[in-house]
């Protein structure tokens, strides 16, 4: 680490390019680190898997409970996400073009969901939208929807989750928006609508899009916030992380994998898509 | 200009670097009659965004606080210092006093190795790092227990007398993996940004590396890597899925907060369990608003450094 520049080893000939110290060690850790907290561990639920046989890994990831668990989780996942792309770029766009009193305190709880530990959300958020809390209460008396103990308790978990993805996303690449494109398609003879659709709309699909995906791979995993909410009823509200863990406590361990491996490789598959997205709006942002 | 491509991505947390890049751009068109939207759709759309905001965030943590002082501040003070609740406030400092030093050193090692240098394979090692974030907390906490559990290692364990799993280090295990992109990523998009110019102009006026790092690495990234550390630690003791799995849930061994928090509210003891979740939620409130400070001064520092580089 302490090697100066002007000393010369083989192996700094070998990099010789690099004039700052510590690659070698940085490197080296950060990937050791890497393999033994993540890598390795993650691993080893592939490797149970496999030990399963196909058969067997079958049987256990398409039984009736499993099926609605996964309709339930990725279901819901979607819909928040697609809520928190209408009502994101919404809060996005006043945080970035408008001033108005309380606008630091609305932009710093953008955040909230990020710090505030889901454990502490889920139990709020089953007490507010539970039958005697003071929206669920109302909401049950206006409508007769109970929220709470019902997938749409686990939607409103979900929007939760993911609310600070898509504001976070599309914010700066509105802050980055040149005024002048607007101006121009102004003075052009655009309507307002037309300009926001066809001159702003389209600088910001692909930060649109990755705030989709982060939120809905968020919430796909969800486990804190939501099943305080969820009553967690098979078949009906029950989430995929939960029957991971009912599985788990039943010492189903073959079952909870077979489950998991499913779950993680849509994970991965969701970050190689979050991947090229951010990809996509950075070339559209560089241009 | 290289701070656009380096800051986009991250998973929406590196809201620092973005300050920066918009400093002097995009202000709210005051004086540009053109592209001003009319009264009624500014107010219409703050509106739904304050309102949006405030059903599914503001409303929430207030609850957390009235619900918590519902039976008055004797109850609240005789719930957080219950000896249950002592010992997770305990254990939960414990766990993070490991996990967010591991994950601060491994971010700043990280970030040098990946900011710094060019080397093949680096995007996908930096994809490799979000892994955690992608990965459900359930399952975090459930390929531990695949490794050190009774069908893993368990037996060798055993034999030696370590306990992993439904005690203490699995704790500590899960919660490392679950907080470990938060450093790395706050700071890699910031010191790709600011270069290595500076570190070479260090070292050729004869600094040492340690030195360089010190001296000029460290000061320029230092509100970026105070944010990291406090998403770190508040996801730390925060963080209960993982935990939950490879606890056990032994009273006053094994609970973290988050734990305790949901036997009190499955007990139907609402005004213990707020109580105790409020102190989680405090500790939220101080970790974003150290961020609005440090987003503050990353921004009045660059409008100060700005006119003298336009020189």
């Amino acid at each position: 680490m302490n090697s100066r520049p002007t000393a010369t080893s083989p192996s700094q000939l070998w990099f010789k390019r690099r004039v700052l110290p510590g690659f070698g060690l940085t490197l080296g850790f950060t990937l050791i680190y890497l393999s033994l907290i993540v890598l390795i561990p993650l691993s080893s639920a592939f490797l149970k898997a496999s030990g399963l046989g196909w058969g067997a890994f079958f049987r256990a990831v398409s039984t009736p409970r499993v099926l609605a668990a996964y309709n339930v989780s990725f279901g819901t996942a979607l819909l928040a996400a697609a809520i928190n792309v209408v009502f994101g770029s919404i809060v996005a766009w006043t945080l970035v073009r408008y001033r108005f009193p309380g606008k630091r305190t609305l932009d710093a709880a953008v955040d909230l969901p990020f710090a505030l530990p889901t454990a502490v959300a889920g139990i709020s958020l089953a007490t507010l939208y539970g039958p005697n809390g003071w929206l669920g209460g109302p909401i049950l008396a206006l409508t007769g929807i109970k929220v709470a103990y019902t997938q749409l308790g686990i939607l409103v978990a979900l929007i939760f989750v993911g609310l600070p993805f898509v504001v976070r996303t599309v914010q700066p690449v509105l802050e980055d928006l040149d005024l002048e494109f607007e101006e121009a398609a102004a003075s052009l003879g655009a309507s307002r609508i037309q300009t926001i659709f066809r001159v702003v709309g389209p600088e910001l699909y692909a930060s649109i899009a990755t705030g989709f995906a982060l939120a809905f791979a968020r919430a796909v995993g969800e486990y804190g916030s939501v099943v305080f909410i969820a009553g967690n009823m098979p078949m009906k509200t029950e989430i995929v992380p939960l029957l991971i863990l009912i599985k788990l406590e039943q010492y189903d361990y073959r079952g909870a994998t077979a489950i998991a491996v499913i779950m993680l490789v849509i994970s991965f598959l969701l970050l190689l898509v979050i991947n090229a997205l951010q990809r996509w709006s950075n070339a559209s942002r560089i241009r | 200009m290289p701070v656009e491509s380096a800051n986009n991505r991250s998973l929406g947390f590196s809201v620092i670097t973005n300050v920066q890049i918009i400093e002097g751009r995009a202000r709210p068109p005051k004086g540009r009659p053109a592209i001003r939207d009319s009264l009624g759709i500014r107010l219409g759309l703050i509106l739904v965004a304050i309102l949006f905001l405030a059903v599914f965030v503001l409303v929430p943590l207030i609850v957390v606080f009235t619900e918590a002082l519902k039976k008055g501040l004797g109850v609240y003070f005789a719930s957080l210092t219950e000896p249950a609740a002592l010992s997770a406030i305990e254990l939960t400092l414990f766990v993070a006093a490991i996990a967010v030093p591991a994950n601060l050193f491994f971010g700043v090692a990280a970030a040098w190795a990946i900011a710094k240098f060019d080397f093949p394979g680096k995007s996908l090692l930096i994809t490799l790092i979000d892994l955690p974030f992608a990965v459900s907390p359930v399952i975090a906490g459930l390929i531990y227990i695949l490794i050190f559990g009774a069908q893993g290692l368990g037996p060798f364990l055993q034999e030696h007398d370590i306990k992993i799993v439904f005690a203490v280090p699995g704790i500590v295990l899960a919660t490392i993996f679950v907080t470990f992109p938060f450093v790395a990523r706050e700071l890699i998009p910031l010191m790709q940004a600011q270069g290595s110019e500076e570190e070479q102009a260090a070292l050729s006026l004869g600094a040492s590396g340690w030195q360089t790092f010190w001296r000029v690495t460290l000061p320029n990234v230092r509100w970026g890597l105070l944010y990291g550390v406090l998403l770190c630690n508040a996801r730390a003791m925060g963080e209960f899925g993982a935990v939950s799995v490879v606890s056990g849930h032994i009273r006053g061994l094994t609970n973290t907060i988050p734990l305790h928090v949901e036997i009190l509210y499955n007990e139907y003891k609402f005004s213990a369990a707020f109580a105790v979740a409020s102190l989680l939620a405090l500790l939220s409130l101080v970790t974003l608003l150290i961020k609005s400070i440090a987003t503050w001064n990353v921004s009045a520092s660059a409008q100060l450094r700005e006119p003298s580089t336009g020189k």
